[in-house]
């Protein structure tokens, strides 16, 4: 049946049971549950306002920003619900990064916007530093093209460059999962495909999950896809599956286009 | 089909004939405004440059007859802006970084900006006479101190008016991603939110600077003035709108030229500082 069921222990890398999620009185997430494994890519796919960008905000506790924000249910990463408020924030943000729709470099140099995060979290000597930098732009395919200009601000490159740059920066302070709230939306096709093939490298080192609003997208770079509508997860399983087969005449319908 | 052409000429003309005359009557509006200003400003500069030497920088204010400058009161406006500067720069940025980062919700932070509005437009004078009251009334002397107090209450509310400005004007996003790779929220303001309205709170220091810069009245009742030069903040100081406003006031010639030299430094110092605020904030937009 779903892939969940299929899941081996060792595998499982997100467990969600029973999410429901608020903002104020709407009922923005309902019941879901899902199991999102170790080194694959994990895609959520459903027309605009069905709760997946919602339900990706949760997995770092992002929504906690907003006091009218409330999640209630489990979100177990390697089996501790992140959700607890015995959770620390920050330290959970370290195992779980995340890249946003918009390129969001901090106002200062490239090299700077990578060592902001890892100073965060570990006192390294300048030669240490160095190295992550290099290794971080690297893993984001970023390195050739800005190795010679890492002094200069992070707001010259050209977005595809800045979304990379995201990426390196949340890869630095070396998180287990990486999340990714549509982050080719703003973004040229070139761009698009540059991200497209480094997303397919990340999942060799981490389990990455995506949330986007393009079919195709999802069909590209994802091994598992979750299909939302209204706040409900409407089918989960492989992509593969979702795209050929799915089971729900809901899914047939948004991924065929006739809706959504 | 002519009959509409027709009533289209004539709704076009009529809104040629509206702008022809609005447009008449702001430019003679604009007119009337710049009249003033450049007869000001022609007579400040006239007057102005004529009084500005050597010595009005060099000697202290001259008693009535002999020669002398402005020296004392140059130096101690420099010092009383300096103080009140450094006093009102981080209370109006702490209190602007609560605005705008801190007090999103609740009524707090709604009912202090209202106040610092009000502070922000109360009249000069009652600053003074307030400092006055509370401290230069207490210790029994005027002092360069109190000055410099009744000026930095001036600071204060245009910085946290710019500081919280600019605050808002960085996007939330960029907050979000300081916080999604773990900073906590002070490190998020500081290294972030900072660090991307910086120019813009600068501007705002510079602007107060420019506004206190030209403020007689709140230094009439607190630093009063000095005939000679002292760098003493807790005795009384000389300082340039006072004596300019005293020596105006006299009825000697030789006096007259030295205000309207301080006038002239003044107003320099001013647009100096206006110009140093645009550069920094065009450098910052570009």
């Amino acid at each position: 049946m779903s892939a969940r069921h299929q899941a081996s222990d060792q595998n499982l890398r997100i467990a969600i049971r029973d999410l429901n999620f608020y903002y104020g009185k709407f009922h923005a997430i309902k019941n879901v549950s899902m199991d999102i494994q170790s080194n694959k890519v994990t895609a959520f796919i459903g027309p605009s306002g069905c709760g997946k960008s919602t339900l990706l905000r949760t997995f770092n506790r992002l929504h906690e920003l907003y006091p009218q924000n409330r999640a209630t249910g489990q979100i177990l990463l390697d089996g501790r619900n992140v959700l607890d408020s015995k959770v620390d924030p920050t330290l959970l943000r370290a195992r779980v990064g995340m890249v946003f729709q918009k390129p969001t470099p901090f106002p200062m140099s490239i090299y700077d916007n990578i060592a902001f995060g890892v100073k965060l979290y570990e006192r390294l000597n300048a030669r240490q530093m160095d190295e992550r930098v290099e290794w971080a732009l690297t893993k984001a395919a970023l390195w050739n093209e800005v190795k010679d200009k890492l002094n200069q601000s992070g707001n010259g490159l050209s977005g595809g460059q800045q979304q990379r740059l995201c990426i390196a920066r949340c890869i630095a302070i070396r998180p287990e999962v990486i999340l990714l709230d549509e982050p080719c939306s703003a973004l040229d096709p070139i761009s698009t495909a540059h991200i497209e093939e480094l997303v397919h490298d990340l999942k060799s080192d981490y389990t990455v999950v995506i949330v986007t609003h393009n079919m195709q997208q999802a069909a590209r770079v994802s091994d598992y896809t979750a299909y939302m509508y209204l706040g409900e997860l409407i089918e989960f399983d492989e992509t593969d599956k979702i795209f050929t087969k799915p089971t729900q005449k809901a899914t047939e319908d948004y991924i065929t286009g006739k809706f959504g | 089909m002519h009959h509409a052409t027709a009533s289209a000429k004539k709704v076009y003309r009529a809104r040629r004939r509206t702008n022809a005359i609005n447009m008449t009557m702001s430019a003679m509006g604009m007119c009337f405004g710049l009249f003033w200003l450049a007869w000001i400003m022609i007579t400040l500069v006239s007057y102005g440059f004529a009084a500005l030497d050597w010595t009005l920088l060099t000697q202290s204010t001259p008693p009535p007859g002999s020669n002398g400058g402005l020296a004392n009161a140059i130096v101690g406006s420099l010092l009383m802006a300096g103080t009140a500067t450094l006093i009102g720069t981080p209370v109006g940025v702490l209190a602007g970084t609560y605005l705008a980062e801190y007090g999103r919700r609740g009524w707090l932070a709604p009912a202090t900006r209202f106040i610092n509005d009000i502070l922000l437009s109360a009249p000069s004078i009652v600053l003074g006479l307030f400092v006055y009251t509370v401290y230069v009334a207490r210790v029994g002397h005027f002092s360069g101190l109190a000055g410099a107090l009744a000026l930095s209450l001036i600071v204060v509310p245009v910085v946290v008016r710019t500081t919280d400005d600019m605050l808002k004007l960085v996007p939330d996003s960029l907050r979000e991603a300081a916080i999604a790779l773990g900073a906590p929220k002070w490190k998020m303001i500081a290294l972030v939110s900072y660090r991307a309205a910086r120019t813009g709170i600068a501007t705002g220091v510079l602007l107060a600077v420019a506004r206190i810069s030209g403020e007689t009245a709140p230094l009439l009742f607190t630093a009063l003035n000095n005939q000679f030069m002292s760098r003493d903040m807790n005795a009384p100081m000389a300082n340039l709108p006072v004596v300019i406003f005293q020596f105006a006031m006299s009825p000697y010639d030789d006096w007259h030229r030295i205000a309207w030299g301080g006038a002239i430094l003044i107003t320099l110092s001013v647009l100096g500082i206006n110009i140093l605020a645009r550069v920094l904030f065009r450098q910052n937009n570009s």
